[in-house]
């Protein structure tokens, strides 16, 4: 692979060029805007913004159901990527356009009809309320929806990973005497490893600042389902620009650390895989 | 190499096309000018949601109006969202020309920035208020929980539809409402954060605004009362086609969603005397009726009395009955510590 002209076609400088100039206009230049902002404060009064005890309460539910959601995404959008590449069924072009649905619906949308089909009377909500299982205005709910809006992230990552995937390894495997768990475990998971992690990585990320939906079916209590976009919004609505951006500050911060340490991971199980 | 099929040509094409695409930019440019200037006004009024009907009719006649009386031709704009959201979209440079906002709070944020003269609120009659509002209750068919006056929400198994005082204006109006009808019939301050406190014990979804409420409480049929704006609780009322009523406490609120110009933007686009025109075009007989018709009382006392019985007599109190003002209100109840804050302890 080394002996391969990496340049085949010109234009590195250039769009380096334009690569660093985008990601600095669209990413970088306001990220840094909320880091000025913030840093309009004192520490006293920025330690005061965002770390009271509601917010810390507030990070805690934001991150665990975030974390919960897209570990049920790995699951559930893995099996969806399985069936879709795999089988051959009628429905599926359909089936395979569904997924992306999350993605162009208003997620307010999405919040909303959740919230209407898991209360007492409806749709969902009145075979499981009675069970004692309530899917609106709990922390359930939340995750809930953040699945919905984090499902097409791995779905979409591992879906190529598995199409190019040959199937001849896992014949050689099973010919070799490899049971069906084994094959799958030893064979196929490895190679999906990093797709999984990077899926897991985007759904988690996209789940953290995720406001819409979670509103209407969260229920905003605090202390039990107020997630830390809405401390923002409370902020904003007493015109503490600030405080705001103080908490937005935190949240940028934990979660560009915690998406570091999945990609660290992801490079790990790549140098691992086979 | 040498030979390049079309490039000549394609260049001459797209210097015709350049200059096409510069003449009609000329051409557009000189008729926005003899056209804009002279006749022409385009307004932008900066609004909150739900105030979009009953703008969009007081533009319908004040349009037809002003073209008479001045001759000038004037189209208007609206822009509704979320009423703080809509202040800061005007302070970060929405260019509006007139605000109508929900709140002193919101106007007032405004013209700290300097867009707005300090003196706004006695620019125009009744304190720039050509319609004030209310918070009411709406409850269930038959009222089942006898709910009459602010003492009845706690009362045990009575659930309470009301959004976040932290996120919406509805929200913290009907905290005002609850804390008023308390200290200003004889409680005292321990009394209301009794009361308020147990209110919101009873609070069991706290919507993040007005319309995911009322969403709440009728399409999820969540909750015994709702505390609405009175013009949303209108409409609630009559789009609910005898599923819910109306009950007026005999206390709470004004609401002063008070309107203005907004100096800094009317100034620079030269559009003062339009805009003026069209704030005092709602001051109006015809305005104030329009006004009456959308469920907001009309300042002018001669029409409210005239639509007596959509607006029932109650006592409304002034924002400056239980604090300095607005701004004062929401730091001493809604703001971080504040009151409201103190209602909820990490343990419940």
């Amino acid at each position: 692979m080394a002996s391969v002209n990496r340049r085949v076609l010109p234009g590195f400088s250039l769009t380096l060029g334009y690569t660093v100039f985008y990601l600095g206009v669209l990413v970088l230049l306001p990220i840094t805007a909320v880091f000025i902002k913030a840093s309009s404060l004192s520490l006293h009064e920025f330690l005061g913004a965002v770390w009271t005890e509601r917010a810390r309460a507030a990070y805690l539910l934001t991150f665990g159901t975030s974390f919960l959601a897209a570990v049920a995404n790995v699951v559930l959008g893995g099996l969806i990527a399985w069936v879709l590449t795999r089988y051959t069924f009628p429905g599926k072009r359909i089936l395979d356009s569904l997924v992306d649905l999350p993605l162009a619906l208003p997620t307010a949308v999405g919040g909303l009809i959740y919230a209407s089909l898991y209360v007492e009377n409806g749709w969902i909500g009145r075979y499981l309320v009675p069970l004692g299982i309530r899917g609106a205005y709990t922390r359930l709910g939340i995750v809930l929806v953040l699945i919905f809006v984090g499902l097409p992230f791995v779905v979409r990552t591992v879906q190529p990973v598995l199409e190019d995937l040959d199937p001849e390894a896992e014949e050689a495997s099973s010919s070799l005497g490899a049971t069906r768990w084994q094959t799958f475990t030893h064979v196929i998971l490895p190679t999906l490893y990093p797709a999984l992690i990077t899926g897991f990585a985007l759904a988690f990320a996209r789940s953290i600042g995720e406001y819409g939906s979670v509103v209407f079916i969260s229920g905003n209590m605090p202390f039990k389902t107020e997630i830390a976009p809405i401390l923002i919004v409370a902020r904003l609505e007493e015109f503490a620009y600030g405080e705001a951006t103080a908490i937005a500050v935190v949240l940028l911060a934990i979660s560009f650390s915690m998406l570091l340490v999945v990609n660290l991971l992801e490079s790990w199980s790549r140098r691992h895989d086979r | 190499m040498a030979y390049i099929p079309t490039g000549g040509r394609a260049g001459r094409r797209a210097a015709i096309t350049a200059l096409i695409v510069g003449a009609l930019g000329l051409v557009a440019c000189g008729k926005s000018k003899s056209g804009g200037a002279a006749k022409d006004v385009e307004l932008l009024n900066v609004s909150y949601d739900p105030t979009r009907e009953l703008w969009r009719d007081l533009n319908e006649k004040f349009i037809a109006a002003y073209e008479k009386e001045s001759g000038t031709k004037v189209t208007i704009k609206q822009s509704h969202g979320g009423s703080s959201t809509q202040a800061r979209a005007v302070i970060d440079g929405l260019e509006a020309d007139v605000v109508t906002l929900a709140s002193y709070l919101d106007t007032e944020a405004i013209s700290k920035k300097g867009l707005i003269q300090p003196n706004w609120i006695d620019k125009l009659p009744s304190r720039s208020l050509p319609y004030t509002s209310t918070v009411i209750f709406v409850v269930r068919k038959g009222n089942p929980k006898a709910i009459k006056d602010w003492p009845d929400l706690i009362k045990p198994g009575v659930e309470v539809i009301t959004p976040n005082p932290k996120t919406s204006g509805n929200g913290y109006l009907s905290f005002f409402s609850a804390w008023g009808s308390v200290v200003l019939r004889g409680g005292s301050r321990d009394d209301a954060i009794t009361y308020v406190t147990q209110l919101y014990k009873q609070v069991p979804v706290l919507d993040s605004g007005a319309r995911g409420a009322t969403t709440t409480f009728v399409q999820k049929k969540i909750g015994d009362v709702h505390l609405a704006w009175e013009n949303e609780a209108h409409l609630e009322v009559r789009e609910a086609k005898g599923e819910l009523e109306l009950v007026y406490p005999p206390i709470s609120i004004r609401a002063e969603p008070h309107v203005a110009i907004v100096d800094g933007n009317v100034d620079r686009k030269d559009t003062r005397k339009a805009a003026e025109a069209y704030l005092k075009f709602a001051y109006t007989d015809e305005g104030q009726e329009i006004a009456a018709k959308h469920f907001y009382r009309p300042s002018n006392e001669a029409i409210l009395k005239k639509h007596a019985a959509t607006f029932p007599e109650l006592r409304l109190f002034a924002i400056t009955e239980i604090a300095k003002d607005f701004p004062d209100a929401h730091k001493q109840f809604i703001g971080e510590g504040g009151v409201f804050d103190t209602i909820y302890s990490p343990k419940k």
